[in-house]
């Protein structure tokens, strides 16, 4: 009990032991516990149906929770309806009133707060130069690019001065470039007003740009929660690893366990080192994982890991080729080599060595068949 | 191509033909297949719409009865000033058609019909054409006005002629001012019709209350009804929507008919009342055959024109909306009334607009459950055309009628925008 208290003591937000079931049968949200710090940039990553929206949902009072307690600031907000909660939300359609002029639209959640005109029309100036929009103050949403009604949505949610915003999948309607830009735009916002921010999303490159620490879902599960490069450096998981990133996987058992690192037997035969991640001990199936950048072609000698492999595709993508090989049965292995003029030429159907350092090399839980 | 570069406002296909006449060109068959596509409808439209329309209205104005039954009277009578009585002479050429009509009589063209004409005016007046043109014949030598008066004395009342004079032209306003309730006096004055002849201004006053009464109660019960439906899972609110809908299945008979079974007074309603003591066996309600029936019944037969417009506006209307309201600080009301009500308007409009005109014109409910009291104006036109038989006044009631549907047409349009309008 003691612990559990000096927890939320320093935690903002915390979910403790949510479970969430719509219809009583399945669980959409299993035993949830995540502690969010006061300023901080946590994103909820993880394919769609994970339960992402669902546990926003459940924070913001759209949803009950079926079990366990949620904590806002120290205070367990179960019974406190929506719209007391003071939190701030941007819709993945913006959810912008379309009978209102965008003016309009940012000083809803002044004028329900009974604020003054003057110091309405004071906030909703400030929040139009923060998004860099003051120039569309007269018009209705309908009139809005794309990009400019999600800044203005961004704009509503921060204009009454949350301590906590929420964002679903905010950036999922815009096109790739326009994603990129508002990514580092609501980084930059999210930085300068110091506000605390949840948000959601699939593609785990916005989480990785954007985040400050990154809750991995998978079936309503949180699989890992870190910062992004420790999430890509360090999987916990054979899930994380394949959902962040790029990733090659080997299938093998584990021969023999040494100061963290194992001796792996591959299903034909190579001998490979790799880090003691989540094995068990002697005899366990395991998946290696590997990035393909950590991965050398003609490896110099005194690599601890050569295997063999057969180039079968080559692609030129400029600043890199992109290598698929099939090496120890797997022909979906990806090897990503420098565009460097001193290297010898790669031919498709060609031979080669390759190799890598142990500790690049991750020992994950098996997964089957690849 | 200098021709392009001198001329450049048109622009020329490669053959020289000017660009606008090239295309015309290749979508004349397009346009006229489209035309002949529309073209049963176009015809129907004509047949059953414009041309009764048309129809009505003329009648409502022109009425050639006079013309038809004394046409060389018509004539002549027109010269006569309207002071004391017309000249003999015209008179006499009144005696003589008279009688030739009754010799003659033609459909149409019969005495009978001058005098129910000329009843319609001055009510009472019909006996005193068929008697005198029994005796029309008989009369051959003047001063023919002394003549008449010895006959009947009603022929001394120069009303009677100044009417005449009236009926036999063509176009007439008499229509009109009757189904307002005004009529004129012996000086081709307008005045206001006696005290217990003024029926149809009120009648129409009536049926717009009633109307509104009904569009009101109407969209308090669909508003939910529709909210519901829009935000019901698929197959709950299927279901729900065929219940909607049963009432367009069944025959409206038979609805008005189980109406009845509720309401009458030895109904089932009454019947629960009495058992549950809340009234007493004596006074049960009176709950049909009055005003009371036709809202009741009436609200029930348009409900359905309410609900789906504003089902349709309902289900575009995503619960993210309401969601981000609450999140932004806004009460369940706050949220409602200034969110999603705003966002609602344009199927209120529909509603409003589509069960109001249905209801303003409403006839078979009426008749069937409205008793004398909860007749409306539709009923009075009915009563025109099918027993009456004064075909040009139901015409002039039903253009006034359609006036104040077009005019409250455009009124919602200044107001709310036909655009706005969300049918389904
Ligand atoms: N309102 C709801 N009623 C019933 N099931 C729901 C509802 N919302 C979501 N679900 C189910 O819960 C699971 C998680 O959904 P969601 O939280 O939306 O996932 P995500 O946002 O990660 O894509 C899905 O299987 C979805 O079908
Ligand atoms: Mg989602």
């Amino acid at each position: 009990m003691a612990e559990t208290k000096s927890a939320t003591d320093e935690s903002f937000v915390r979910f403790e032991n949510i479970q969430k079931s719509y219809d009583g049968e399945v669980l959409v949200v299993k035993d949830l516990n995540l502690d969010i710090q006061k300023g901080e940039f946590v994103t909820m990553l993880g394919p769609s149906g994970s339960g992402k929206t669902t546990c926003l949902m459940m924070l913001a009072g759209f949803e009950p929770a079926t079990h366990g307690e949620i904590f806002l600031d120290n205070r367990p907000i179960n019974t406190v309806p929506p719209h007391k909660r003071g939190i701030g939300m941007v819709f993945q359609n913006y959810a912008l009133f379309p009978h209102m002029t965008v003016a309009e639209n940012l000083a809803f959640p002044l004028q329900v707060r009974n604020m003054s005109r003057s110091e309405q029309e004071d906030r909703v100036k400030k929040i139009l130069d923060l998004v860099e929009l003051p120039q569309m103050a007269g018009r209705r949403p309908a009139q809005l690019s794309g990009g400019q009604q999600q800044r203005i949505a961004v704009a509503r949610a921060l204009v009454f001065e949350p301590d906590l915003v929420l964002m679903d999948e905010p950036l999922g309607a815009l096109d790739k470039q326009l994603r990129e830009q508002m990514q580092y735009e609501i980084k930059h916002i999210h930085e300068s007003l110091g506000v605390t921010v949840v948000y959601v999303t699939h593609d785990q490159s916005e989480a990785l740009t954007m985040s400050d620490r990154v809750a991995v879902f998978e079936d309503g599960v949180i699989q890992q929660l870190s910062s992004p490069e420790e999430l890509y450096e360090d999987p916990k998981n054979s899930f994380v690893a394949q959902f962040i990133g790029e990733n090659n996987k080997l299938n093998g058992t584990v021969e023999k366990i040494a100061k963290g690192i194992c001796q792996v037997r591959t299903d034909d035969g190579t001998l490979l080192h790799a880090e003691q991640v989540n094995v068990e001990g002697v005899g366990n199936k395991t998946t290696l994982s590997l990035r393909p950048e950590r991965i050398e072609i003609d490896p110099p000698k005194g690599t601890k890991n050569v295997i063999k492999g057969r180039i079968e595709e080559l692609i030129y993508l400029g600043d890199h080729i992109r290598v698929r090989m099939n090496v120890a049965g797997n022909d979906e292995f990806i090897v990503k080599v420098r565009n460097r003029a001193d290297k010898r030429p790669l031919k498709e159907g060609q031979d080669t060595k390759i190799g890598w350092l142990a500790e690049d090399c991750k020992a994950l839980d098996f997964v089957g068949q690849i | 191509m200098s021709d392009t570069q001198n001329s450049n406002d048109v622009l020329v296909a490669y053959d020289g033909t000017p660009l606008k006449q090239q295309l015309a060109k290749t979508t004349r068959r397009m346009k006229l297949r489209a035309l002949l596509l529309t073209l049963p409808l176009v015809l129907f439209i004509i047949i059953a719409f414009v041309l009764p329309i048309g129809d009505m209205l003329i009648r409502s104005f022109h009425n050639p009865t006079g013309t038809n039954v004394v046409p060389n009277f018509a004539e002549v009578i027109q010269e006569w000033d309207g002071q004391d009585y017309p000249p003999d002479e015209m008179i006499k050429v009144f005696v003589q058609d008279l009688a030739l009509a009754r010799k003659n009589r033609e459909v149409g063209k019969t005495v009978g019909n001058l005098a129910t004409r000329v009843n319609y005016e001055i009510p009472g007046s019909r006996s005193l054409f068929t008697k005198t043109a029994r005796k029309a014949d008989k009369i051959t030598e003047g001063p023919y006005l002394d003549a008449l008066i010895k006959l009947d004395k009603k022929w001394a009342n120069e009303n009677v002629w100044v009417t005449l004079k009236r009926v036999t032209r063509d176009y007439t306003l008499s229509f009109y001012l009757a189904a307002t309730d005004r009529k004129y006096d012996e000086n081709e004055n307008i005045i206001r019709a006696d005290e217990l002849y003024r029926i149809y201004l009120p009648l129409l006053y009536k049926t717009i209350a009633l109307s509104a009464l009904i569009t009101f109660l109407c969209f308090l019960i669909a508003y939910p009804v529709a909210y519901l439906l829009s935000t019901l899972p698929l197959r709950t609110s299927n279901l729900l929507m065929i219940l909607v809908l049963l009432p367009f299945w069944t025959s409206l008979l038979v609805r008005t008919s189980a109406w009845i079974a509720m309401l009458q007074t030895e109904g089932i309603i009454n019947n629960i009342f009495v058992y549950l003591g809340f009234i007493d066996d004596e006074n049960r309600i009176q709950m049909i055959y009055n005003a009371t029936g036709t809202v009741i019944a009436m609200v029930h037969i348009l409900l359905p024109f309410m609900i789906l417009p504003l089902y349709s506006v309902m289900k575009t209307i995503p619960p993210s909306y309401m969601r981000a309201a609450k999140s932004m600080g806004a009460s369940n009301f706050m949220a409602f009334r200034r969110v999603y009500f705003p966002q609602t308007i344009p199927g209120i409009a529909a509603g409003v607009l589509l069960v109001f005109i249905l209801a303003i014109g409403y006839y078979i409910t009426p008749a069937l459950v409205g008793g004398s009291d909860g007749l409306l104006i539709s009923n009075e036109i009915a009563r025109h055309i099918q027993s009456s038989l004064n075909w040009s006044l139901g015409a002039a009631l039903g253009t006034i009628l359609l006036v104040v549907v077009l005019a409250l047409y455009w009124l919602y349009n200044k107001l709310v925008g036909v655009d706005n309008l969300k049918f389904g």
